[in-house]
């Protein structure tokens, strides 16, 4: 296929003054167990391309599911009547002199490794599900593995190609309780790159049980405290903290308006970068595309960017926004290699890929021993945050009540707010290496036409000030 | 699309064995998008897909595969390749004991088409439209094609061909009037009637913005924030596998909890604009009434759900989320809201909604774009956005006051993947004490 790509491209012809392919393939098989019954096997291949031209000072593109040469040709020529016929209107005139001739590959390892068996598989989240049934108030206990392989082609009309391909594993548990007008769940999940050895990262072994017992203890725990208190997130809810209120605020289309009709605005404006001061002196912020097994580690973004790892955020002062190679023309800031795509149908757009907090000094035992009144959190469950990125509340699966510097207890429903803005100056202790965990999600949506694409986010444990938290009804 | 697909359904039906049932799910769309900021054109592009859902079913066994399709001759071998290794696999599965599918053969067609004139006209007349105005948002307009078929003889299909341009007019910060306008007619004249209006509320917007602190006030959701409250409940409120696992954010209603008796609510599929039939090949009835005048009603059911559970499958997809959601008219006539509302809040607009405590119902979001306070009736200021973080058995229980006699129609814009084709039909919805936190 990628062959035949490349002589087909060779033969399209165009009379913009440039243009693009991006091939995306995208093979997935996703299997499940429920109540100790084998779901059937949910496979899928998803292909096509994107054509990109610009003709006359615009820009249009055109996606297809038939990448025959016919197919492509037709997509190319859409592509560049769109680019006529707006360019008068356009809003950014684009120069084919701008466009960079990436040339470049990355192969994940993982793709050649050895993979357990389908068999194999189904006994593995079969025994993980059985484990949960421990007491009649389990009332549903479920297993999943989707293993993704991924390949993804970028050709330009200037002499342009650059080939990455990807592997990944996503486990995933899920065990609830009931008990009258309350439900319990606990959930493991890990998005990573990679093989098997995903499975071994996530702790899915013995996780049925853990979690039917967690739930369990959940149903009789009482509610989280409510107050201003000390907060300490685990990396499972840190990952969801970073994601909303520094990552999305940071992408620097959303500061040049482009998202006001859908997913909003920004309170970060381009004044602020290189002086504003984002969080305490503890936070470091990095845009990181080279660990191996993050969700969003490439080579190369969807314009054939080269991408390296850059602090955003530096001893807890803004440095950089999230910014590709159009938003950096626009904004006159340098930003990150992060124009991405969700799949072949639809456009590139500023996106945050991978986005850590850099580990400090802190031992999980030492956080909580600093802690004279708070609550530890993990696992999200709920989010939400304005169009500006400042307002948010989030609630988490797991709470436990910390007093005087020890553990008192499990608390369930465990929620807290803030404001993006004072919430990180108030980050007073980061956890060491050890407390780092590698997460991500698959489903960070954003854009017009709407587009929900694969982020990775890696932090330590890390305990926060004078946070307000509440609990459920 | 029709007929490729209906000829391909027909060549892969002869690959069928005598023990074997195939079943097709097909969704395609010709759909340009134009995306717009500061009144001109950001990122103009089509997408032109066709996705098959193929499913092979032998001895109680089967196995689903999503494949894109080209459209061409290449299909045919895809598909082939794709049953042959489903047989390989069906091998070594399991009994498949909630294994169900349509058995009685129903045909049904339906086609809408849209009367549009070219995009690079209407791109034209929405710039001409927004001189002046900082107007960002997307135009996305085209056909969709949902198509059903098996090996059995059924043949389903439902095209469409609509428009719905979304957008919002800024005036600064995160100050803006949000509006849309969907359809299968173009009219220009219309088009300029709805940005006039976007601009007089514009206007409203100019005046210096007021902020309140938490605290719990009267407030009027517009049938657009109604439809995000509501659209949050869809994630299992509604679907009979939640309530079978005790997971519905409406849990407190399977023990016997209710609504304010003016709240129903029902799955509409007859006055919706999505497909009458879903992938396994099942026929939704014209309306299910999920909510009766505040007392939980039928759940969606889809197939899987209903064979596990002993229960009778109603056409649900396997999300079992409402997809033309239609809410009971109330008495208060929209003229007549502000007046009512007295002193309060004016929401047009919810963002982005969760469960603050699911198995309660308990819901937070922010409001946005266009939202206002009201005095004596009179709006007198925009807000600075504000979360709340409130019951539904409050919100539509015990605080409610009065739902609007009319109406709005609301097409989801919603396009992760492809076009959405769900709607809803709401009113308005006046709260007496409506809890804001932050």
């Amino acid at each position: 296929m990628i062959e035949d790509l490349r002589e087909e491209f060779g033969r399209l012809r165009a009379e913009a003054a440039f243009w693009s392919l991006r091939f995306v393939e995208q093979a997935s098989e996703t299997i499940s167990v429920r109540a100790d019954v084998a779901e059937p096997p949910r496979r899928g291949i998803d292909r096509g391309a994107m054509l990109v031209a610009l003709a006359d000072g615009g820009y249009g593109y055109a996606a297809t599911s038939d990448v025959s040469l016919a197919g492509l040709q037709a997509a190319l020529d859409r592509a560049t009547n769109w680019a006529r016929v707006t360019a008068k209107h356009c809003l950014l005139p684009e120069s084919a002199a701008n466009q960079p001739a990436p040339r470049g590959e990355r192969v994940s390892p993982a793709i050649n490794a050895s993979r357990l068996s389908r068999k194999e598989l189904y006994e593995m989240l079969g025994a993980e599900c059985r484990a949960a049934a421990i007491d009649a108030r389990i009332i549903d206990r479920y297993a999943e593995l989707e293993r993704v392989e991924a390949q993804q082609l970028y050709l330009t009309s200037n002499g342009g190609e650059v080939y990455q391909r990807y592997c990944y594993t996503f486990p995933h548990l899920s065990v609830s309780a009931n008990q009258g007008v309350d439900t319990q769940t606990r959930t493991l999940s890990l998005q990573q790159q990679g093989g098997d050895e995903v499975l071994q990262r996530a702790g899915l072994a013995g996780g049925g049980l853990r979690l039917a017992e967690e739930a369990l203890t959940l149903l009789g725990a009482p509610n989280c405290p409510s107050g201003a208190m000390d907060l300490l997130l685990m990396p499972d809810q840190m990952m969801l903290q970073i994601h909303e209120s520094i990552g999305h605020p940071l992408e620097l289309d959303r500061i040049l308006g482009d998202e006001r009709n859908y997913a909003g605005t920004s309170f970060v404006t381009r004044e602020m970068f290189g002086n504003y001061r984002y969080g305490s002196p503890l936070l470091n912020v990095t845009y990181d595309p080279t660990r191996e097994e993050e969700l969003a580690s490439f080579a190369f973004d969807d314009e054939g960017a080269a991408a390296h790892k850059i602090f955003l955020i530096r001893d807890g002062v803004l440095q950089r926004p999230l910014g590709g190679r159009l938003s950096q023309l626009r904004a006159g800031l340098p930003g990150t290699a992060n124009t991405r795509a969700s799949s072949w149908n639809r456009p590139p757009i500023d996106r945050m890929a991978n986005l850590n907090v850099e580990p400090g000094a802190s031992s999980l035992s030492d956080m909580i021993a600093s802690i004279e009144h708070g609550v530890l959190m993990k696992t999200n469950v709920s989010w939400s945050i304005d169009d500006s990125r400042n307002k948010f509340q989030f609630g988490c699966e797991w709470g436990e009540l910390i007093e005087r510097g020890k553990v008192r207890g499990v608390v369930k429903n465990p929620n807290y707010r803030g404001i993006s803005a004072t919430f990180w100056r108030n980050l007073r202790m980061v956890g060491a290496p050890e407390t780092m965990q590698v997460l991500g999600t698959q489903f960070c949506g954003k854009g017009e036409p709407n587009q929900a694409i694969y982020v990775g986010h890696a932090a330590p444990a890390c305990v926060f000030g004078e946070v307000e938290v509440f609990g459920g009804e | 699309m029709e007929a490729e697909f209906f000829e391909l359904a027909q060549r892969l039906a002869q690959q069928v064995r005598s023990d074997e049932v195939l079943t097709l799910w097909f969704a395609g769309e010709r759909s340009d998008f134009v995306r717009f900021n500061q009144g001109k054109v950001r990122q103009p592009g089509s997408v032109a897909q066709r996705r098959l859902q193929l499913r092979l079913i032998s001895a109680g066994r089967q196995v689903t595969s999503n494949l894109s399709l080209s459209g061409t001759a290449r299909d045919i071998s895809t598909c082939t390749t794709t049953i042959e290794t489903s047989r390989e696999i069906l091998k070594d599965l399991p009994v498949d004991p909630y294994l169900d599918y349509a058995r009685e053969v129903r045909n049904t067609q339906a086609r809408r088409s849209a009367n549009l004139p070219s995009a690079d006209e209407i791109v034209g007349q929405i710039v001409r439209c927004a001189d002046g105005h900082d107007l960002v948002g997307i135009y996305a307009a085209g056909s969709t094609y949902r198509g059903f078929a098996n090996s059995l003889g059924q043949r389903n299909w439902h095209e469409t061909a609509s428009f719905n341009f979304e957008w919002s007019l800024y005036d600064r910060g995160d100050k803006a009037v949000k509006s849309g306008y969907a359809g299968v007619e173009w009219d220009a004249a219309q088009l300029r009637q709805s940005m006039d209006s976007a601009a007089q509320q514009l206007a409203l917007l100019r005046l210096p913005a007021r902020r309140i602190a938490a605290a719990q006030y009267r407030a009027y959701l517009a049938p657009r924030a109604l439809d995000e409250l509501l659209g949050l409940l869809g994630w299992g409120g509604f679907s009979a596998k939640s309530r079978a696992i005790k997971r519905s954010p409406l849990l407190r209603m399977q023990e016997g909890q209710r609504l304010h008796p003016a709240v129903t609510l029902r799955e509409h599929t007859a006055a919706g604009v999505a497909a009458g039939f879903q992938s396994d090949g099942y026929l939704k009835p014209p309306s299910i009434t999920l909510i009766e005048r505040g007392v939980l009603g039928d759940a969606l059911v889809a197939p899987r759900t209903a064979k596990e559970y002993g229960l009778l499958c109603n056409g649900a997809s396997s999300a079992e989320s409402p997809q033309s959601m239609e809410m009971a008219a109330g008495d208060l006539p929209a003229a007549q809201v502000l007046s009512a509302l007295d002193t309060g809040l004016c929401i047009n607009n919810l963002w982005y909604l969760n469960f603050s405590d699911r198995a309660a119902g308990r819901c937070t979001g922010m409001t946005r774009f266009a939202c206002f306070w009201v005095e004596q009736g009179k709006i007198v200021a925009p807000l600075d956005v504000m979360r709340f973080d409130d019951s539904i058995y409050r919100m539509l229980g015990s605080q409610l006051v009065a739902l609007t006699r009319e109406r709005e129609f609301l097409l989801d814009p919603s396009t992760y993947g492809e076009r959405s084709s769900a709607s809803s039909h709401l009113p308005g919805a006046l709260i007496d004490g409506l809890t804001l936190t932050l």
